[in-house]
């Protein structure tokens, strides 16, 4: 191991460098931001210090709020379909009676949208779910389900419901792969001697899988937080980039990226970012909190 | 038995009709690509029409999404592979030598792990404008170069693959420290380098935010840019030439998944599960 060599020094060194640069010293100018006035032009030299005012301001900006429970709203929505299909096959596919074949089939099909650009997946569906022209009314209508188109993206709760459901399409795959790899490595063991104890299907998949599971679950819901709450590129294409309709799709990195970058006020857009850090850091640290607890 | 026969074709059906779900988005917009705004006006159709060159024409003439494509592809692959040759540097020093701070560097890795990217947007980019780099691919490509998570990913498969002998016997034969890595070390972490590129290289390809942000000039737009400026455009009236900018951000993607997939699947699943 020793071997002590200060050539590890010249092998780390442009790591270190470009992490201090190009990492550290942003967030920490951004915290600084967060402190000031600054609307991005004119030099930083040229704006006011006012201390925690953008915090005080976060704190009582119901667009903040809106865009914290649109977030959560979208996220949940999203989170609760993606895992209940992802799970589904998941569990059909580690059936030992069931011996379905072509697994490795279905898991490339269902996991491909995950590969696909969102920006040009949220590109499609905007023109998709159009009122007028949009592909999913000329369906809907000639297939006899509506008889008259439905403006979905004018409507909060259906632009809510488009973006988790979009989300869910793009993403259960890559769960169900995640899901399945847990299942199939939980020992047979288990199964064959809850078989032989007497033991059902729910009871199998109580008392085993979901215990069993538990370390991959937490993996998942991680992931799927710290994602979710980032949510960006769905929202901003999907409608006029505003968060349309009345408000409904206005998220918080739009909402960050909105402020900063169309308002010019990099001072209050900093702000939001470490708004969003914290509930960020919340999140995760009460996720990790309930999955441990149960445990013990 | 003939249950479980009965189970089993129910259970393909309902299967099947998933993956069709899936890919009716995608039929939609590969028709749609070869209609003309007429007739996509007009209703649906799940066959073909012959406007494809049209679109093709209308689409170029306002903004030419295989620029996009090249732009996207060149700081996809220079990230890649800064990202897994400067990740696997690091994780080789920290592996082999022991030197000060190396507790500190590591914790911090596992800090900065969990910070999400958009928290030092805005100092990025106006260290950027401070540089000079803004409106270039350098704020992109260069962060690439300090990759917590892939050296975290890289430092622990050498731990279990890497027997520190084979360096010891280099050592007796004189190969100097970098020679080593170039020639004993890289090669043990190359299954470790193809399952990383490959997440390197789709976040890239997909990061909208970021190349938002920074790049300004229409002639450097990358891919998702790109698309977000189309809805913008005069393209925008013509829907066919819309499906077919979209397509033709979409189809390659997949022709190369086609070929890729068992790869990529294997590598979510060693990955989830070291993890």
């Amino acid at each position: 191991m020793k071997k002590g060599n200060h050539q590890a020094y010249l092998f780390i060194a442009p790591f270190v460098i470009v992490f201090l640069i190009f990492n550290i010293y942003p967030i920490f100018l951004t915290f600084y931001y967060s402190l000031t006035d600054y609307t991005g032009m004119g030099g930083i030299e040229n704006a006011r210090f006012i201390g925690v005012d953008n915090y005080i301001r976060l704190f009582s900006d119901r667009y903040f709020y809106q865009a914290f429970f649109n977030t959560i709203r979208i996220w949940g929505f999203n989170f609760i379909v993606q895992m209940l299909i992802a799970l589904g096959l998941a569990l059909l596919f580690s059936d030992i009676r069931l011996k379905l074949k072509g697994v490795g089939l279905f898991r490339a099909l269902f996991y491909l949208p995950n590969i696909i650009t969102i920006a040009s997946v949220a590109l499609l569906f905007s023109i998709l779910l159009d009122w007028n022209h949009g592909g999913l009314n000329q369906m809907l209508l000639s297939l006899g389900f509506i008889d008259r188109p439905i403006n979905w993206l004018n409507s909060p709760a259906y632009a809510q419901s488009a973006v988790a459901l979009i989300g869910a399409w793009m993403w259960f795959g890559n769960s169900f792969i995640v899901l399945l790899a847990g299942i199939s490595g939980i020992s047979k063991d288990f199964y064959e001697a809850a078989l032989i104890d007497g033991a059902n299907w729910w009871q199998s998949f109580k008392f085993i899988t979901i215990p069993q599971l538990k370390p991959i679950l937490l993996y998942v819901l991680i992931t799927s937080i710290i994602g979710g709450l980032q949510i960006f590129d769905l929202p901003m294409l999907l409608t006029d980039g505003n968060g349309s309709p009345q408000g409904a799709l206005n998220t918080m990195v739009l909402y960050l990226y909105n402020q900063a970058f169309k308002y010019n006020n990099f001072g209050y857009g900093a702000t939001i970012a470490y708004g969003l850090f914290f509930i960020t850091v919340i999140f995760s640290a009460i996720t990790f909190r309930t999955m441990y607890r149960k445990q013990v | 038995m003939n249950k479980m026969k009965l189970a089993r074709f129910i259970i393909y059906t309902f299967l099947i009709l998933l993956v069709v779900i899936c890919f009716i988005p995608f039929y939609m917009m590969i028709i749609n690509a070869t209609r003309s705004n007429s007739e996509i006006l007009r209703g649906f159709s799940l066959i073909p029409g012959d406007a494809l060159k049209a679109n093709y024409q209308t689409l170029t003439s306002y903004m030419d999404v295989w620029v996009g494509f090249r732009n996207s592809l060149m700081v996809a692959v220079s990230v890649t592979i800064l990202n897994a040759y400067f990740s696997a540097l690091t994780a080789f020093a920290l592996v082999v030598y022991d030197f000060k701070w190396k507790n500190v560097i590591f914790i911090t890795f596992i800090v900065m792990m969990m910070v999400p990217g958009q928290l030092g947007l805005i100092g990025l980019y106006d260290l950027s404008e401070t540089l000079g780099i803004l409106d270039t691919y350098w704020p992109l490509i260069i962060p690439a170069i300090a990759a917590p998570f892939t050296v975290f990913f890289f430092r622990q498969f050498l731990i279990t693959t890497m027997p520190i002998s084979i360096l010891e016997a280099g050592r007796i034969d004189g190969a100097s420290e970098i020679h080593m890595f170039h020639r004993i070390v890289l090669p043990i972490l190359l299954p470790a380098i193809a399952t990383m590129g490959i997440f390197t290289f789709i976040g890239s390809w997909n990061n909208y935010l970021v190349p938002l942000v920074i790049i300004r000039s229409p002639r450097l737009y990358t891919l998702p840019v790109m698309m977000g400026a189309l809805s913008g455009s005069p393209v925008a009236m013509n829907l066919g030439a819309m499906y077919l900018g979209i397509a033709i951000s979409v189809v390659p993607i997949m022709i190369a998944f086609l070929f890729l997939s068992k790869y990529i699947i294997s590598s979510i699943t060693a990955g989830s599960i070291k993890g």
